[in-house]
């Protein structure tokens, strides 16, 4: 008996080989022809007769608004990357934007990160789909300096000198402080200093948004807590120590708190965050959600994320629309919809164009707030990144 | 099926036959080289440069730096324990669904049900837990409102024991899996021939069914190990890589938004993993064959 059922099974075995062989033949027929027929079709160059826009450093070497706004419509779309909808209100943005020129934003890997854009940029040259602006962590503007186009938006005197490239090879759009968020539904109430995070209330409740030495936020948190606890923007050992304290006390919570789900569900007592990434609406937390942000007492740590435009953009005059576009007046009070600071803040409050409503919103920044230098950036995070993993 | 059970004439046309078995296998050759192959390549390749130069650098740093090495000790711990537990654990369930009835409702519950728990894991799995273990989980709050017991203060989803557990939920079913065709293999005979010899029970397994399975116990074990170490969305989801594996030191460098430079190390963590992994699969092959040798 066992021997029929044996050879039965060794032809019916023979039988599938040879379906297989078939079905495999046609999936790599299929693999062939998808590869014939989805090769990237050259990029078109969208640059008219006269002006080559992928060289144009300002809108009125190009021609004028009237010559971008043109050009950039006949490209007719604009490749972001990276730029969640309720990231800085990068949603409204992109909203306004459409609307008002009808070009269309395709934005890739809205989690990404900084290094995916600065890949994304190198491995898709050539290609139509490849990333037209980039709005990336300064440390990476600065090292990538050579990937991008050189351009300066009509308001760039309104640019602090600090927070550019003098050539225009980037600039600062926006940036935050270092902010605890509380939710009062776990927490009875929200520390509003560093020691404060120890006390015997916060049990399991103090959690980070990402990893320190990878995520900008939590790398900031870690910072923030060195200079905070006797460290400076050269050393960010304390940091270190304060957040194994953090451990040791049992007050860490080791939940990533990316999303308003995980929030939710009660794992996130009390997030480190950039203050814009921390309030109930970019968490996207609904409005009755008890969730209160604090910039705490001491000295605050900002940073500033920067934008730059792709040598090697597809649509070199869309990319140059984009940024007047976000550096514009409009563009800045969306930032600051979206509880960033925008790098044109001071020039918007003495114009009296700020938006002041979103303005009175913002939390309070109780003492004087620094500012590290990518280099300084670089090594914190190159000594937290190492020391948070060991 | 019937008329197949006729003998079948010998075919014995092999020579002429294996120019064509092998232009059937060209596809998937293709397939192998463009989507294992080049990726092969580009993370040894990767590895092996700094600023345009062939270089040993890079693991000279993953392989000295306790950043590196403390995550490469956290993953084999953690993959060591997860895939001991649930292949003996998975082993005890197998054998208790073997020597039921072979059409029994249990035996092809517990298949059917492995077939579809071994593939649940990563986020979706994770959320699972959070809803039933974690602060606000069900299960939690269960035992908070009913027993008064505060579950929450004793066990904490996103440590290393709360992971561990969770990959237990998709190990268990893959060893089952493995192991319930060479439970199947372990023939009946034996048993009766080894009693009518004298053994009792106990000798039988000792001295027949533990031998002729060791094999097949060993190699489905190799497998869930290499299934832990390379358990990455699971490990994401529930504690975001704050406790760091080597899979999660990898996500670190390769998607990096502070540091510029750090894509090569993760390449060169890349190159390791591929290497512990391989190393995995050789002895793998090599205790198939034994295991091949009894239950075919």
């Amino acid at each position: 008996m066992s021997n029929i059922d044996c050879r039965a099974h060794t032809r019916f075995g023979r039988r599938t080989i040879r379906l297989y062989t078939v079905v495999m033949a046609a999936v790599g027929a299929a693999v062939a022809f998808g590869a014939l027929g989805g090769s990237p079709s050259s990029a078109a160059t969208g640059h008219s007769a006269s002006v080559n826009w992928a060289t144009v450093t300002s809108v009125k070497a190009g021609g004028g608004m009237a010559a971008l706004v043109a050009a950039a419509k006949k490209e007719g779309k604009l490749n972001t990357i990276t730029l969640p909808d309720n990231w800085a209100n990068y949603g409204t943005q992109i909203k306004e934007f459409k609307a008002k020129y009808g070009i269309t934003v395709n934005d890739a890997i809205p989690e990404g990160s900084s290094a995916q854009e600065i890949q994304a940029i190198q491995s898709g040259r050539g290609s139509s789909t490849a990333p037209d602006v980039v709005d990336v962590g300064e440390s990476f503007a600065v090292a990538d300096a050579n990937l991008f186009a050189p351009y300066k938006v009509a308001t760039w005197s309104d640019i602090p000198a600090g927070n550019k490239a003098a050539n225009g090879d980037w600039y600062n759009d926006y940036g935050g402080y270092v902010s605890f968020g509380c939710d009062l539904a776990v927490v009875p109430s929200c520390p509003t200093t560093w020691a404060g995070l120890e006390g015997s209330a916060y049990k399991n409740a103090v959690a980070l948004n990402g990893v320190p030495g990878q995520a900008g936020a939590a790398t900031g948190a870690v910072f923030a807590a060195a200079i905070n606890n006797g460290g400076s923007l050269t050393n960010a050992q304390p940091g270190l120590t304060f957040f194994s304290t953090l451990k040791s006390d049992g007050n860490f919570n080791s939940t990533d708190c990316d999303s308003s789900s995980v929030i939710e569900a009660g794992q996130c007592p009390i997030i480190i965050n950039w203050d814009f990434l921390n309030v109930a609406g970019a968490w996207g937390l609904p409005s009755t959600a008890k969730w209160k942000v604090v910039v705490p007492t001491g000295t605050p740590l900002g940073e500033f994320y920067a934008q730059a435009i792709s040598k090697t953009a597809p649509d070199p005059a869309a990319a140059r629309l984009w940024e007047e576009f976000l550096y514009s007046t409009t563009g800045q009070n969306n930032f600051l919809k979206g509880f960033a600071r925008p790098v044109e803040q001071a020039a918007l409050v003495k114009n009296g164009t700020i938006d002041k409503a979103a303005y009175k919103a913002l939390p309070l920044v109780p003492g004087k707030p620094v500012l590290p230098t990518p280099a300084q950036t670089t090594a914190a995070a190159t000594l937290i990144a190492a020391g948070w993993s060991s | 099926m019937s008329a197949a059970t006729s003998p079948a004439a010998p075919r014995r046309r092999g020579a002429r036959r294996i120019p064509l078995t092998w232009l059937g296998m060209l596809p998937f050759l293709l397939y192998m080289l463009v989507f294992l192959g080049a990726p092969l390549y580009v993370v040894v390749h990767g590895a092996l440069t700094a600023n345009g130069h062939f270089t040993l650098s890079n693991f000279s740093a993953i392989l000295t730096q306790a950043q590196y090495l403390i995550p490469l000790k956290n993953s084999v711990i953690l993959s060591l324990w997860t895939s001991l537990g649930p292949a003996i654990l998975g082993l005890a369930l197998a054998a208790a669904v073997v020597a039921g009835p072979r059409d029994g409702v249990l035996r092809r519950v517990v298949s059917s049900a492995s077939g579809v728990f071994a593939y649940f894991a990563g986020a979706p799995l994770a959320f699972v837990w959070f809803a039933s273990l974690g602060t606000l989980g069900v299960i939690t709050v269960f035992f908070k409102t009913t027993l008064g017991y505060d579950l929450a203060k004793h066990f904490d989803i996103s440590s290393q024991l709360g992971v561990g557990i969770c990959y237990f939920y998709f190990q268990i079913p893959l060893m089952v899996i493995f192991m319930t065709p060479a439970l199947e293999g372990l023939k009946p005979e034996w048993e009766e021939a080894a009693r009518n010899l004298g053994a009792t029970r106990r000798s039988y397994i000792r001295h027949v069914a533990a031998p002729v399975l060791a094999p097949s116990f060993i190699a489905a074990w190799l497998i869930l190990f290499g299934s832990a170490f390379s358990a990455f969305a699971t490990m994401l989801a529930l504690d975001g890589c704050t406790q760091v594996v080597v899979p999660c030191k990898i996500y670190f460098e390769m998607s990096n938004n502070v540091l510029t430079n750090s894509i090569p190390f993760g390449l060169a963590l890349g190159t390791e993993m591929i290497a512990v992994v391989g190393i995995v699969m050789i002895f793998y092959w090599w205790v198939q064959r034994r295991a091949g040798r009894w239950l075919r």
